[in-house]
């Protein structure tokens, strides 16, 4: 089914500063937008109801180092609306000067655990976490490990039991 | 007419040691830490087939309190190190530890930041099996290793094996 339309237009009538491109993956439609209003976009992405995006299937980051790409990071969410069946990927653009973002676990509870990945893995602080723990890694795991300056062949120092026999 | 032949057939000597380490070597209760595709193959080890019991260890215990043998079959990752560990420090003297598969011995293909290149990293091992997964008649290959060191550490020679 080809992407509608419609979800563009309505993105771009109601944020036209904030968006940096827009294209059509063949999948689904993209949007890269910046930073500063990333919140208030997802909220109208889920409260709009000619849009509603009650679900979010999926949020991760990129590491652009290597793609010369800045700023560096993108955090990437792919909404799905169950009631209307339709897609959309969201790409927030994140300098690595300030890593912080408004935590969307306020709007999809899904978010959870995703944004603890993510931010293990990149560094990106998700502000507003209800439990900024790490999710898969240990307590005192140094560097991100998926940033693509993390060495391959980097070691940890290996945890020790934490209580008595 | 010597002693020789008068005991001839109805008396053995040995030493205490010998006879004890004859008789762990015969009756090992092997834990497994089985964490990915060896713990398959240790299954099929364990089973009629191949049947770990011909060599007296079919004993399987899932409390390391009660065994004398670890298997560690798996990747083991940092997060689980200390787990390892710990289960190692719980078992009672005397204890031995197979390190069974790629993964627990060198790391295998994950050559990244989540596992520990090596179960030898955390805790002593005494026998590396080989393969990924090692088939079962390695594994059991494993347990002989085992056998043959218990039996040459109680003669006092701890390294031959």
């Amino acid at each position: 089914m080809p992407p509608d339309p419609v979800i563009l237009e309505k993105l771009k009538e109601k944020f036209p500063t904030e968006i940096v491109s827009t294209n059509d993956s063949g999948e689904m439609p993209v949007a890269v937008i910046k930073k500063a209003e990333g919140h208030s976009i997802l909220s109208f992405m889920k409260e709009e109801p000619a849009l509603r995006f009650d679900f979010l299937i999926d949020l991760t980051a990129i590491d652009r180092q290597k793609l010369g790409g800045t700023p560096r990071f993108e955090v990437v969410y792919h909404l799905y609306s169950v009631t209307l069946k339709h897609r959309l990927r969201l790409k927030i653009q994140l300098p690595e000067e300030d890593l912080r973002l408004a935590s969307a676990v306020d709007l999809w509870k899904s978010a959870n655990w995703m944004e603890r990945e993510c931010a293990e893995m990149f560094g990106i602080l998700f502000e507003g976490h209800p439990n900024p723990k790490k999710l898969l890694l240990f307590e005192g795991f140094e560097g991100y490990p998926l940033r693509k300056d993390y060495p391959i062949d980097r070691r940890q120092k290996i945890p020790v039991p934490e209580e008595k026999l | 007419m010597g002693t020789k032949d008068i005991f001839a057939g109805s008396v053995i000597t040995t030493k205490v040691k010998e006879v004890v380490a004859w008789g762990r070597k015969n009756s090992l209760w092997p834990m497994p830490y089985a964490t990915a595709c060896c713990g398959i193959e240790f299954m099929g080890t364990v089973s009629s087939y191949f049947d770990i019991s011909r060599f007296g260890a079919e004993l399987v215990r899932f409390s390391p309190r009660q065994a004398d043998l670890l298997i560690v079959l798996g990747t083991i990752n940092y997060k689980q190190a200390p787990i390892l560990k710990r289960i190692y420090d719980q078992m009672c003297e005397p204890k031995w530890v197979i390190s069974a598969g790629a993964c627990a011995s060198s790391g295998g293909f994950y050559n990244n930041y989540s596992v520990v290149q090596g179960i030898d990293e955390i805790i002593p091992v005494d026998v590396y099996v080989p393969g990924c997964p090692p088939r079962p008649e390695a594994i059991l290959n494993g347990i002989l290793k085992i056998q043959e060191k218990i039996v040459k550490e109680a003669k006092g020679k701890p390294d031959a094996a």
